[in-house]
């Protein structure tokens, strides 16, 4: 597989267990997917079902135990592989982009210097002027020089998105990105990540409980016991 | 966009009251301890210029003087040993000896003095040799004697100011009832001599009846073997040398027992300052923990983490040591006056002698002393790995 072919990801029986002996859980249980450039993946399921946790290894934040990642065309865990925390570094800021249920903005920073942040620890050629850019394409020009803490928490997920788009990656993980907004900033988010998707054809891979979000995307994954399954 | 720098420094104004308190044990040490280096330095220079300033480095007397020079004080001059003269003329032709100067001390009672009267001291000196040993002498007002035997005095700073007496005024020698014309009043020196009143030798000899001194200070000649002098000197019969390089090696003997006291205090301020620098990074790294494994989700390497907390200690540590120094700058004055109230002995001039290079010194040591502190709490923050906070959140 290759990225000329179209294919993001491809993972290949992606086991994650924590624990050990009797207290073992099988988080992830031989999870084989094969996500292509530009969709919009949704993973859904009742908690403890191993949404996060998958979506945690194809991010690269932690190795599998077992199993087998490709991602862009590059083998990144091949079966036994344990890559140490630079590497996984590595590979996070060339290819992810994170959003998280809490968003994590820096209190004493403002808008337009949280969205700059992760330049200030590696910097992609020619995205200068991306910070406004951003900020202009997710209605937040006006909020530039404001503290988090006088912004909305719609306005502040906007900022953690422009901060996650910030040096162009090629995937966007969400992680509950609407969990602590309700119902219209919700559907504001969710506007926002299908409009990124369609108009620049970002990758996106979101977990949401909520099923309404969930159907933005294109292509669903439920997730039960570890397993995942087309819906 | 935002360098690293501004990072670190808008992190510590997130807990503005926890960082103003560090910032404030930092600058509490920073000022004792430059104070104290300061002292050090001051007390040892304004001893030597103390030395250096009385012209000669070695002085002759009768054995029993300083006893005698006691009940003089007490007594009015009786019982007083003396030298001839001409013991003098034999010590200048030691090869050692670069200039002699005898001196004759003489004290009055003076009634008018204070509230129930009060020692009058004089100077006799030689004219030819003693402003030849002293050349660093200024006049405020007025000069020398014009002859050896004038009926003049020449007036040391306070002396004047306590006399309240300017060049041309008469003063009179108590007891003897014989007038001095006062022809020069020296500037303050910061040594003895502000309190005294110079006199020609051979005046204060022939108002006192005497044909003898009391004194013989003796200028050795650079890189002469002083000890071998005084022990020479020792051999007089009834003679006392009094070598005030022996005098300043006794005091830096004391001061160094007291230094070593001191700075282990500043040291321990210092360490406890730098406790408290450990302890304020750490409780932020420990509460920003999130934040961190967020920003290693953006791209931030554990360097990179390490280098940003890193750079909190070294701007902790770095405006307390100069918000401290600068205090310590400032107040030197302060510091000088509360350090001679303590101490039994203060040579004059300067005693905290605080200059770039010590503050620069001292700046470097609370730096790089800080920087170690911060190492653990950097380390810790640099390992923290993305998922760990992200899942401690959950």
């Amino acid at each position: 597989m290759s990225a000329a072919n179209g294919i993001a990801l491809e993972a290949r029986d992606l086991t994650r267990i924590y624990g050990r002996g009797s207290e073992e859980v099988r988080a992830l249980d031989g999870v084989s997917l094969q996500i292509r450039k530009g969709e919009f993946v949704s993973f859904m399921g009742p908690s403890g079902s191993g949404k996060t946790t998958l979506v945690n290894l194809l991010g690269c934040l932690e190795n599998p135990t077992s199993g087998e990642l490709d991602l862009a065309g590059r083998r990144i865990f091949g079966t036994g592989d344990v890559l140490g925390e630079r590497d996984l570094t590595r590979i996070r800021r060339e290819l992810f982009g994170y959003i998280f249920q809490n968003f994590y903005l820096i209190p004493t920073l403002t808008v337009r210097e949280n969205v700059a942040l992760p330049l200030a620890f590696y910097r992609k050629p020619g995205v200068e002027g991306e910070v406004e850019s951003l900020l202009g394409l997710l209605g937040m020009e006006h909020r530039m020089n404001h503290l988090p803490g006088q912004i909305s928490g719609g306005e502040m997920q906007r900022v953690a998105i422009a901060r996650a788009l910030v040096n162009r990656p090629e995937i966007l993980l969400a992680d509950e990105p609407t969990g602590n907004l309700d119902t219209t900033r919700t559907g504001e988010i969710g506007e926002i990540l299908q409009q990124l998707n369609r108009s620049t054809g970002l990758t996106i891979l979101m977990v949401t409980h909520n099923p309404d979000l969930g159907r933005l995307g294109g292509r669903h994954i439920e997730m039960r016991d570890g397993r995942a399954c087309e819906a | 966009m935002i360098s690293k720098f501004q990072i670190a420094s808008k992190n510590l104004l997130r807990k503005k009251a926890r960082t103003v308190l560090t910032l404030v044990g930092i600058i509490l040490s920073s000022w004792v301890l430059v104070s104290l280096l300061g002292f050090n330095r001051g007390y040892e220079k304004a001893l030597n210029r103390d030395i250096d300033n009385m012209g000669y480095q070695v002085m002759v007397m009768a054995k029993g003087c300083p006893y005698e020079a006691a009940t003089m004080m007490l007594q009015g001059g009786a019982g007083l040993r003396y030298i001839e003269e001409n013991v003098a003329k034999s010590i200048e032709t030691r090869p050692e000896v670069d200039k002699v100067t005898p001196i004759l001390m003489q004290a009055y009672f003076d009634p008018n003095k204070g509230d129930g009267g009060g020692i009058a001291g004089y100077f006799g000196v030689d004219l030819a040799t003693f402003p030849a040993m002293k050349p660093f002498l200024r006049f405020h007002k007025g000069g020398w004697f014009k002859e050896p035997e004038a009926a003049e005095a020449v007036m040391g700073y306070e002396a004047a100011e306590l006399e309240q007496r300017d060049v041309g005024d008469l003063i009179l020698v108590p007891e003897k009832n014989v007038q001095l014309k006062v022809v020069g009043i020296l500037e303050r020196t910061g040594t003895q001599d502000d309190g005294t009143i110079f006199v020609p030798l051979k005046t204060l000899q022939k108002i006192s009846g005497l044909d003898k001194i009391t004194t013989i200070g003796i200028k050795v000649k650079k890189d002469a073997d002083i000890t071998g002098l005084e022990n020479a000197l020792y051999q007089l019969p009834d003679m006392q040398v009094v070598s005030f390089s022996q005098v300043k090696q006794t005091i830096m003997k004391l001061i160094a027992t007291a230094r070593v006291m001191v700075l282990s205090i500043a040291v321990i301020a210092l360490l406890i300052a730098m406790v408290g620098v450990v302890n304020t990074v750490l409780m932020s790294v420990l509460e920003r923990k999130h934040e961190i494994g967020i920003l290693k989700t953006m791209g931030a390497m554990p360097g990179d983490i390490f280098r940003l907390v890193w750079t909190e200690t070294l701007i902790l540590c770095a405006s307390g040591g100069v918000l401290g120094i600068g205090l310590a700058l400032g107040f030197a004055r302060l510091s000088d006056l509360l350090v001679r109230r303590a101490l039994p002995y203060a040579p004059g001039g300067e005693l905290v002698a605080i200059d770039l290079r010590l503050s620069a010194t001292t700046l470097l040591t609370i730096v790089v002393v800080g920087l170690v502190s911060g190492m653990y709490p950097a380390w810790k923050a640099g390992r923290i790995r993305p998922l760990d906070s992200i899942r401690s959140e959950a």
